[in-house]
């Protein structure tokens, strides 16, 4: 799923800086889950607010609302009537919510409240990690299901490299301690798998113009479409 | 070899906010049925003193109490709010009070951010036994508060302890009437509220 992460509270400030009426947004589908961006955490974040303003001397009415999804029109009609009494939504939702709620009811101002982060499988409860990148040309079938785009730190089409050590990364910073080399994890499974010969075939330079660097995306089923 | 560093100037410390004697602080207390509220009743029949400034949030389990419990009663003007749960380990539900702990420390990360101070919330931990620890944490607590002296979010005719009670109402238990009254008083700071007067213990 997408996950997301909260903004520092001063940045949050700052873009809603001047506005008398501000609306959290939050979206009930992946933020909530990833505990982010949900109901329950734009009313957290409405209530920090208004204690903010409150403890300042500035009077700001904050409310906060949440769709059941940001990223599509018909839930976005649920909660308009809020959007339009505010000067600034403040969307707790992925990048693609906050972009759905900034169309649908333009030129109303609508910022960000977290930082998109990845999509990501929950390892545990409240830990992330990073499974996909969406990279339009998915490879997993012939490395064993694991992903080199996203688990390999130099999104390597043929590891490992040399920085590969006891099964763990080179790469290593405080906030990403301990990666498990995906190469190691990929030859791992590919041996458990009896499909080692995988791990001798050269893959040629991968086409990124599938993923972002092509442009935005674009996705039509024509067979799908209203008639 | 390295210079050792030299202390140069010693920093003076800050002077201390002075105390409002009249201060009398308003403290919500979400307390877990099984452990501090019953604290509490025994506290009244053991006749012990603690200040009247608490108001109690009787909860099934502080596993119960969420984070946007806390932040209303204090958007509201407590002046403090703290958890009263079972003791480690003993949780009636296992790990409640753990969970309610790590909440606390969050709301007290919020605090931050929005510049209030931290040390307006607070998790503590006791028996049902313990009556003589809950006269002694609400008299810790009040005297806490008292240094920080009241919240500045506070505002006329708005009752942190309703706003408390609101928040928290589809998990909050009915509070029973104190020993003798005929209906529960809607402000009544304990199950034993005859006992929290001020006043010199006997």
């Amino acid at each position: 799923m997408i996950t997301a992460e909260r903004k520092p509270f001063d940045e949050i400030l700052e873009l809603v800086d001047g506005r008398k009426k501000v609306l959290v947004a939050g979206c009930d589908t992946c933020v909530a889950i990833c505990l982010t961006g949900g109901e329950k955490e734009a009313e957290i974040l409405a209530s920090e607010l208004r204690m903010k303003a409150q403890a300042d001397g500035r009077e700001v009415e904050v409310e906060h609302t949440a769709a059941i999804r940001q990223c599509e029109w018909e839930y976005l009609d649920m909660i308009a009537a809020k959007v339009e009494e505010a000067d600034v939504v403040l969307s707790m939702a992925c990048g693609i919510g906050i972009q759905s709620m900034a169309e649908k009811f333009e030129p109303k101002l609508v910022v960000p409240a977290v930082n998109t982060n990845m999509l990501g499988m929950p390892q545990e409860h409240a830990v992330w990690l990073e499974r996909c990148g969406a990279c339009g040309d998915c490879v997993i079938g012939e490395t064993a299901g694991i992903c080199p785009v996203v688990r390999c730190s130099k999104s390597l089409m043929n590891g490992p490299c040399g920085g590969s050590h006891d099964g763990k990364c080179e790469v290593t910073t405080p906030e990403k301690e301990d990666i498990d080399c995906a190469w190691h994890l990929i030859w791992e499974r590919l041996k458990a798998q009896g499909r080692e010969e995988l791990m001798y075939v050269n893959r040629p330079p991968k086409n990124w113009s599938k993923s972002s660097s092509g442009g935005p995306r674009k996705m039509v089923r024509e067979e799908a479409k209203p008639v | 070899m390295a210079e050792e560093p030299q202390v140069v100037e010693a920093v003076e410390e800050a002077p201390k906010k002075p105390v409002d004697p009249d201060f009398e602080p308003e403290i919500i207390v979400f307390a877990c049925h099984y452990c501090a509220y019953a604290a509490a009743d025994l506290a009244g029949s053991m006749r012990l003193q603690y200040p009247s400034t608490i108001r109690m949030v009787k909860l099934p389990c502080t596993g119960k109490l969420e984070v946007i419990h806390l932040l209303r009663a204090l958007e509201a003007g407590a002046d403090g709010v703290y958890a009263a749960g079972c003791l480690e380990g003993e949780c009636h539900y296992l790990k409640g009070n753990l969970w309610a702990r790590k909440r606390v420390d969050y709301v007290k990360k919020l605090l931050a951010e929005v510049g209030l101070e931290p040390e307006r919330v607070e998790m503590y931990n006791m028996s049902s036994a313990m009556g003589a620890e809950f006269a002694r944490v609400a008299t810790e607590f009040t005297e806490r508060v008292k240094g920080l002296g009241p919240n500045p979010l506070r505002r006329h005719g708005v009752s942190p302890h309703a706003a408390a009670r609101e928040a928290a109402k589809d998990v909050a238990m009915p509070e029973e009437a104190p020993a003798g009254a005929a209906s529960p008083a809607p402000d009544a700071a304990s199950p034993s509220a005859a006992t929290s007067q001020k006043g010199p213990a006997e």
